[in-house]
């Protein structure tokens, strides 16, 4: 390939000559046009014109509709007027277990902030971005606790992070646990890891329903046991809760494979060597993992966490499809409120609740990136 | 030596002790049956009656039941187009749009691991600018979007250098591809409603190309961050002297770069057919019925007369297998191409 054009270029007139070398300067933009007009096409563009829709009213209209610009009433709706319940969910009186949530998060940002500024690296942008991270996990952590108060009960932002930071706290603590053991010197281990790879390629649609008959109280596989049990009769999507857990353990069962198979390639490039003399002194199974494979991998592992959360606030195919968001608005996640929104042809408040959605999965992604990503990698490095 | 010591400690560093490899095995087979039991109760569902699902369980095919294949009958004579058309649309959806997210993604990646850019900062807040003016008068004014969009580009283009002169500060390759990869985090729901106004006006709504160009750009993120890792570890030796024997950017990238990378382009690539494959919220939006694809046809088997397990199951069945299929194919690479760039970190 190489060869040819140079042989081209040698017998090419001083003219094409020339446009082939206009061609080469403008490689570079050339190769990565295509990339930023579409990303500035499908993403960008719609982006802005989502947050104008996110400001106006949207009705049809004889012959097409109409948008009226009524500035943040959607959102002042949904943060404080007759749609509250459905983004924050219902205030209850707080109990205990609310104080106790929003004195551990107290506790965590005023050691952060005492960090910070112990840190001596005190500047204007980690300043802000340490107010909007802390500021935003404090409001969340009222919400939570207003929420799971006497008579209260979970709105959409709850029941998403509830998608987000429990699920992917299970599917963490199982995908490592597999990668571990799959990393100890056993039979059959690459059949292993292939079948414990494929719930990833399954479609979330169909684990939706395969969940659904599984989870069947009458009918299911399972429908003895609940019959001994004397639960036969009751279902699992008439309470809150246990919807709320069936989603999570099917959202798991596709995810977990995918934390698996990076933290067990990362466990296979930790130092041996390092592992064997540690073995050789007697070390523990335990002393191992912690001073040598943990630090190893604790990089890999933060990132990873990263990207199944950024993936996790999307999620909608398992809540729409297993329980339709009910009982109520038990399992709704923001994307999902946002598609009802929009098939209720209230685009305006659509748009709204996933421009909530951006600005939460935003502001705890690059938190997430900054606070733990960040350290963990500088302190391998 | 107590027996508690023999139990617990290995006999050499490469075997596990008796106790040990009880716990590691127990545990693998437990996880084997939690991941294969579901694919299992959809593949005997698939064969199962109507009277054989509703009263009960039954668990096992010629033992407790009589396996019959109505479901399949049923989806592949009956419906016979209605399943064949959104499954078309899957195969052509799903692979159209990973070649163009491949090729373009790719580029991308390969500029921005090996060229300096340094697009000025005021540009960009420009272009931001008169997006904006643009979308509030098209949708506030109604002034038709063609000639807005028009308008917008005379602006910056005539504005963008007298800008950049004024206001020296630029961004680097980081920032671009910082740019690009957080896209990631952009909730597809936010771009929704705009793309679904912009393909109505278009009338290009319910078609695969609407399909095809969203999810090109919806999966753009993932293979530029893959790619770019992977490019970074490809030495560039081979590039320079092919430089300096007169091959240009373009013979070199597609002659000498992507050959190289093909463990990463393989692994990428699965994965983002993989996930146009089962992609669901974007169809939902963009396809009622000429265009749409499989994920959208099973959640919609629930619809008039309760779920209809035995055909979902099916249905089910077509959609996974060929994905599976395909991934034990291609997974000496999946272990080598993927890994290598979300292992680095």
């Amino acid at each position: 390939m190489a060869l040819t054009s140079t042989a081209g270029l040698a017998a090419a007139p001083a003219e094409r000559e020339s446009i082939q070398d206009w061609l080469d300067r403008q490689a570079g933009r050339l190769f990565i046009m295509p990339a930023v007009v579409l990303i500035l096409g499908f993403s960008i563009f719609p982006l802005i014109a989502s947050a104008y829709l996110a400001l106006s009213r949207f009705k049809l209209a004889p012959g097409g509709y109409t948008l009226t610009f009524i500035g943040t009433l959607n959102f002042r709706k949904m943060l404080t007027g007759s749609q509250q319940f459905h983004l924050l969910g219902t205030f209850g009186t707080i109990t205990l277990l609310g104080w106790a949530i929003i004195a551990g998060t107290a506790v965590l940002v005023a050691w952060g902030t005492l960090r910070y500024l112990r840190s001596g690296q005190v500047g204007i942008v980690g300043s802000i971005g340490r107010l909007i991270t802390f500021a935003t996990a404090l409001a969340l952590a009222v919400m939570f606790a207003l929420d799971l108060g006497e008579g209260g009960q979970l709105g959409t932002i709850a029941t998403t992070l509830f998608y987000v930071v429990g699920g992917v706290t299970l599917q963490f603590v199982i995908g490592l646990g597999l990668a571990l053991i799959c990393a100890k010197p056993i039979r059959g281990r690459s059949f292993f890891r292939v079948l414990f790879f494929v719930p990833l390629m399954v479609t979330p649609v169909g684990i939706a329903y395969t969940f659904r008959m599984l989870a069947d109280t009458a009918v299911g596989p399972f429908a003895p046991l609940w019959r001994w049990l004397g639960y036969a009769q009751t279902s699992w999507s008439a309470d809150a809760w246990t919807a709320r857990f069936v989603v999570l353990i099917g959202d798991s069962w596709q995810w977990i494979p995918f934390i698996f198979i990076v933290l067990l390639a990362a466990i296979e490039s930790q130092p041996r060597d390092e592992v064997e003399a540690a073995q050789l002194d007697g070390a523990s199974g335990w002393q191992i993992f912690r001073d040598i494979t943990w630090p190893s991998i604790a990089p890999v592992a933060a990132t990873v966490v990263l990207i199944r959360a950024i993936e996790a606030f999307k999620i909608i195919d398992l809540p729409n499809v297993l329980t339709n968001g009910g009982p109520g608005i038990a399992t709704e996640s923001l994307t999902l409120h946002a598609f009802i929104e929009w098939r209720a042809l209230n685009l305006g408040g659509s748009a709204a609740v996933a421009y909530m959605l951006l600005f939460l999965s935003t502001i705890a992604c690059v938190s997430f990136f900054n606070f733990v990503v960040k350290p963990m990698r500088g302190a391998r490095a | 030596m107590s027996v508690l010591k023999r139990l617990t400690e290995p006999k050499s560093l490469e075997t596990m002790s008796p106790l040990g490899s009880v716990l590691v095995y127990g545990a693998l087979i437990v996880w084997s049956l939690v991941v294969l039991f579901p694919l299992y109760w959809i593949a005997i569902t698939s064969l199962k009656l109507p009277i054989h699902v509703s009263a009960g369980p039954v668990y096992l095919p010629y033992i407790d039941f009589m396996p019959s294949t109505h479901a399949w009958h049923y989806i592949f004579y009956d419906l016979g187009n209605d399943t064949l058309r959104p499954y078309m649309n899957s195969i052509v959806v799903a692979l159209v749009s990973t070649v163009l997210a491949m090729l373009i993604g790719s580029m991308a990646a390969y500029a921005l691991s090996r060229l300096e850019f340094a697009p000025r900062l005021a540009s960009i807040l420009l272009f931001i600018f008169l997006g904006g003016v643009m979308i509030v008068a098209v949708a506030g004014f109604g002034v038709p979007w063609w000639i807005a969009a028009v308008v917008a580009l005379a602006i910056f283009l005539l504005l963008a250098r007298a800008v950049g002169r004024t206001m020296r500060a630029s961004l680097g390759n980081g920032d671009i591809l910082f740019w690009i990869i957080s896209q990631r985090i952009l909730p597809p729901v936010v771009a929704a409603l705009p793309i679904y106004v912009m393909f109505q006006s278009l009338s290009l709504l319910d078609t695969r190309t609407a399909l095809i160009a969203t999810y090109t750009t919806v999966n753009l993120p993932i293979v530029v961050w893959l790619m770019y890792d992977f490019f970074v570890t490809i030495p560039k030796d081979l590039e320079e002297s092919a430089s300096l024997d007169g091959a240009s950017r373009f013979a070199i990238f597609f002659g000498i770069v992507l050959p190289l990378a093909r463990p990463g382009l393989v692994a990428t690539g699965l994965l983002v057919l993989i996930l146009a494959w089962n992609e669901y919220l974007l169809a939902l939006f963009l396809s009622s019925a000429n265009a749409q694809t499989m994920p959208v046809l099973v959640a919609a088997q629930n619809a008039t007369r309760g779920p209809q397990w035995w055909y979902m199951s099916v249905l089910i069945l077509l959609m996974i297998l060929p994905v599976i299929g395909l991934t034990l194919l291609l997974q000496r690479f999946i272990a080598k191409g993927l890994l290598l760039g979300a292992v680095k970190g």
